[in-house]
């Protein structure tokens, strides 16, 4: 089948401003738009700027607005689309480098705010911790995120106000915050109560759509919140 | 241009790297480049398990962990380095655990671990339980742990930053050059001492696991400043990829008790294998599974097989097999057991094959999955650069880009995780402590000099020839001629078909000749680095006459002892490749016959 591809498309060395361009590519229905992306580069124009790497939904370089929707291009095909005009356009909220790569550095930044490791000063044992399934199964989905970035450039709030920690920052202190082996729960809490935490969330819902791995975004924000207003985290 | 200047410098982000970095930041100034951001490396596209033999389900032990490793290895592996990976496995993974790794837990709350190929209760020959897992997720734990903790460490990162040459000075490593993605600038990092963690070159195959940056940097730069690549004749094909993409579906799956079938609806690998029939190692799967689609038992005679987990397929097999939990009680197993344990490949099958594994049978292909060989070294992790193991000084390399030879001639799943964790922690210490007591080598005045020129050759090549078709009769020829089964004559063929594709390289046109993000030139760049280890791998191929772990010769279908019982060690001169070979190491296991 033929489709029609049209990229948002901005090189620093040469444009002025974003515009988008078109390009026809015969594709099987089970290609990954980055299939598509590969082929338009490799024959058609070699100067088009993508990130990918895995192709398979676990590396999380491929996150882009795709037919207006935050998208891995490697994880969508093109007959998930439903239709043979797609549209890519780079993510919104962070700065555009050149096509489809942007600027992750307040992502990072907002990532690496949250205390995203583990914390345990105690002496560990000879072993491993023990740790029981239901105790593990309590985090367990927020463990997924692969920072790929397309919750929280998805996210409202996070274009109004770009030091709002975000969605993809919440998951990852989640992470912790709810691991029974972890102790610094309450400083992460400290950090997401205030002013660029959690309460700029207003459940819209979007990062939990735009979510590649279906972590339930939403679901642990409104966790962190009830841990931070009751104090509790069961 | 820019000189920056560490003691160490690690190049790649993986888990090896991301070790050798926790380890190397704590005794000396240390920066780690890497060409994606950290958490995008492949270690993460690992699924099923780290091995160590932990003995949480049932007995088990670091010395059949060695053992089994040797007999995978095909006798090829150096059984001092095993020996001691498979014992320093065990304390690394409890390291992992108080990183925080969230692993799968038993009932009573330790590491989880499941069956994989190869790995034996030796008393029984009956497989073990020693993949400690975290679902089918392994590796993406192993990495996001791993960069947490170098962001709690606040490690040095130059992400984005794609390593070009290796810079070596009186017979040392002096550092390494770099270009910056985001400005096309290349820059110098002067170190005392030279980590490569770059990972393997899967992409040089047209069905394959590996991700697009899987292209053999590390070891390209290195054969270009005379360093040899050892055993790369070993490449592993693993047995279960989608068909058609080869996105991996972890040998967990076997493990927990899913089977081959053909298209007479037989488990065909209890005429393979038949104590431990699918969960035999990954060489003797993948050649049980194309001969069987070669006699016309493909899925409606095609070229693929179904890899079957649905429970009742399960149970009736662990039933005849006779298999059984802990507490005795016959094996079974529910849909729901299926989905907490594999839920990432029931995701991939349903993405991209409208698959669903827990009610329909999964088809899979051979898929290259493993570079055995690499880059020299020794068990410290030093590069060693002849057949005499001389050492070149300050320069480490660790992970699937080295060849210690832990993995030999074929690789035990679980084993891959195990080797980036334990050689990349003694890269990281070791490096750090030679760079230590070393002094600064003096840098050259043209230190970028030569990858400034590989870079401008490609700019300003006046061709026609279109890298992307390059390399797509790279992987194509790769895959037929050089693949899972092999001999003289398709080699020989594959051989002229790779000179000619370097020939038409020097040829190629670029289209984007600007500096920011230009990913059209650093892909033009890999693919240089493809067509070399290409060469490499199939004259080493070439002259290997026998059949040993994955190098399987249809003209030569033996082990031969007496001849081969070595490591090929290949340089890339001038005029081309030249062999030389170094003996195995052999303490304990005498080679015999291989039998699963």
């Amino acid at each position: 089948m033929q489709v029609t591809v049209k990229i948002l498309r901005y090189n620093p060395e040469k444009d002025e401003k974003q515009h988008y361009e078109s390009y026809q590519v015969e594709a099987d229905p089970t290609d990954r738009v980055l299939d598509l992306l590969e082929k338009i580069k490799g024959y058609q124009d070699g100067t088009l700027a993508f990130r990918r790497s895995c192709a398979h939904g676990i590396c999380g370089s491929c996150a882009m607005r795709i037919n207006g929707r935050n998208r891995l291009a490697c994880k969508t095909l093109v007959q998930d689309l439903n239709t043979t005009k797609i549209t890519v356009e780079p993510l919104l909220g962070l700065r555009v480098i050149k096509d489809l790569v942007v600027d992750m550095e307040i992502f990072f930044e907002h990532y690496r705010a949250v205390k995203p490791y583990f914390v345990n000063d105690e002496p560990p044992p000879e072993k491993e911790r023990l740790q029981s399934p239901e105790e593990r199964e309590r985090f367990d989905d927020t463990t997924k995120c692969i920072l790929c970035g397309a919750c929280t450039t998805s996210c409202p709030s996070f274009w109004a106000n770009r030091n709002y920690l975000g969605p993809a920052a919440i998951v990852a202190a989640h992470r912790f915050i709810f691991d029974s082996r972890d102790r610094a729960a309450a400083e992460r809490l400290k950090i997401l109560s205030d002013h660029f935490g959690v309460y700029h969330c207003h459940t819209i819902y979007n990062c939990t759509d735009a979510c590649p791995r279906g972590i339930q975004v939403t679901k642990a924000i409104g966790e962190v919140k009830k841990a931070i207003m009751t104090g509790s985290l069961d | 241009m820019k000189t920056h200047r560490y003691e160490v410098v690690v190049v790649g982000a993986g888990g090896a790297g991301l070790m050798a970095a926790l380890q190397a930041s704590r005794r000396a100034a240390t920066a780690v480049l890497s060409k994606l951001y950290p958490i995008r490396s492949h270690t993460g596209a690992a699924q099923g398990g780290i091995g160590a033999a932990l003995g949480n389900l049932e007995e088990d032990s670091p010395e059949w962990h060695t053992y089994d490793t040797v007999k995978g290895s095909d006798y090829l592996g150096d059984q001092d380095a095993i020996e001691f990976m498979c014992h320093e496995a065990v304390e690394t993974v409890y390291e992992l655990e108080h990183m925080g790794l969230p692993f799968s837990r038993t009932p009573d709350g330790r590491i989880a671990q499941r069956r994989f190929g190869g790995h034996t209760n030796n008393i029984t020959g009956k497989p073990v339980q020693r993949a400690c897992y975290a679902a089918d997720r392994t590796g993406h734990m192993i990495l996001q742990t791993l960069y947490q903790q170098c962001i709690k460490r606040n490690v040095t990162f130059f992400d984005e930053f794609q390593v070009l040459d290796l810079i070596v000075v009186n017979g040392a490593a002096a550092g390494v050059v770099a270009i910056e993605l985001a400005t096309g600038e290349l820059h110098v990092f002067h170190a005392k001492a030279v980590i490569f963690a770059t990972g393997g070159y899967g992409r040089m195959w047209e069905i394959t696991s590996n991700a697009y940056a899987y292209t053999g940097d590390g070891i390209a730069v290195a054969l270009r400043r005379g360093i040899p690549a050892e055993d790369l004749e070993f490449f592993q094909f693993h047995p279960t990829g989608i068909y058609k993409l080869g996105i991996l579906i972890t040998e967990g799956v076997r493990g927990e008790g899913g089977v081959l079938i053909n298209d007479l609806g037989e488990r065909f690998m209890e005429r393979y294998a038949p104590h431990v029939k699918d969960l035999a190692s990954r060489d003797v799967v993948s050649r049980a599974m194309y001969i069987e689609m070669r006699e016309g038992r493909g899925i409606g005679g095609q070229r693929y097989l179904y890899l079957d987990v649905r429970p009742e397929t399960v149970n009736k097999y662990a039933a005849i097999d006779g298999r059984t939990n802990p507490d005795g009680s016959p094996y079974q197993v529910t849909a729901d057991d299926i989905m907490a344990k594999l839920p990432e490949i029931i995701d991939f099958c349903r993405t991209y094959m409208g698959v669903d594994p827990v009610t329909e049978p999964m088809p899979v292909q051979p898929t290259a999955h493993y570079a055995m060989g690499g880059i020299p070294t020794n068990i410290r992790t030093e590069v060693v650069i002849d057949e005499q193991n001389t050492v070149m000084p300050g320069l480490y390399a660790a992970g699937e880009t080295a060849c210690v030879s832990v993995h030999g001639a074929n690789r035990l799943g679980t084993n891959s995780l195990v080797d980036i964790i334990v050689f990349g922690r003694h890269a990281g210490i070791n490096a750090a402590e030679f760079a230590r007591g070393a002094s600064f080598q003096p840098l050259p005045s043209d230190a970028a000099d030569f990858a400034r020129q590989q870079l401008d050759r490609l700019l300003n090549s006046k061709g026609k020839e279109r890298p992307i078709e390059i390399a797509n009769e790279m992987k194509h020829t790769m895959f037929d001629l050089v693949g899972v089964f092999r001999t003289e004559e398709s080699m020989q063929q594959a051989l002229e078909k790779i000179r000619e594709l370097k020939e038409r390289y020097a040829y190629i046109q670029l289209h984007d000749h600007g500096k920011i993000f230009n990913t059209e030139l650093l892909t033009a760049w890999e693919l240089g680095n493809l067509l070399d280890l290409a060469e490499v791998t199939t004259v080493s191929a070439l002259a290997r006459k026998e059949s040993r772990g994955a190098h399987s010769r249809e003209d030569y279908p033996e082990r031969d002892d007496e001849h081969w019982l070595k490591h090929t060690l290949a340089w890339l001169d001038e005029d081309g490749v030249r062999l030389g070979y170094k003996p195995v190491v052999i303490t304990k296991y005498e080679p015999k016959e291989r039998v699963y």
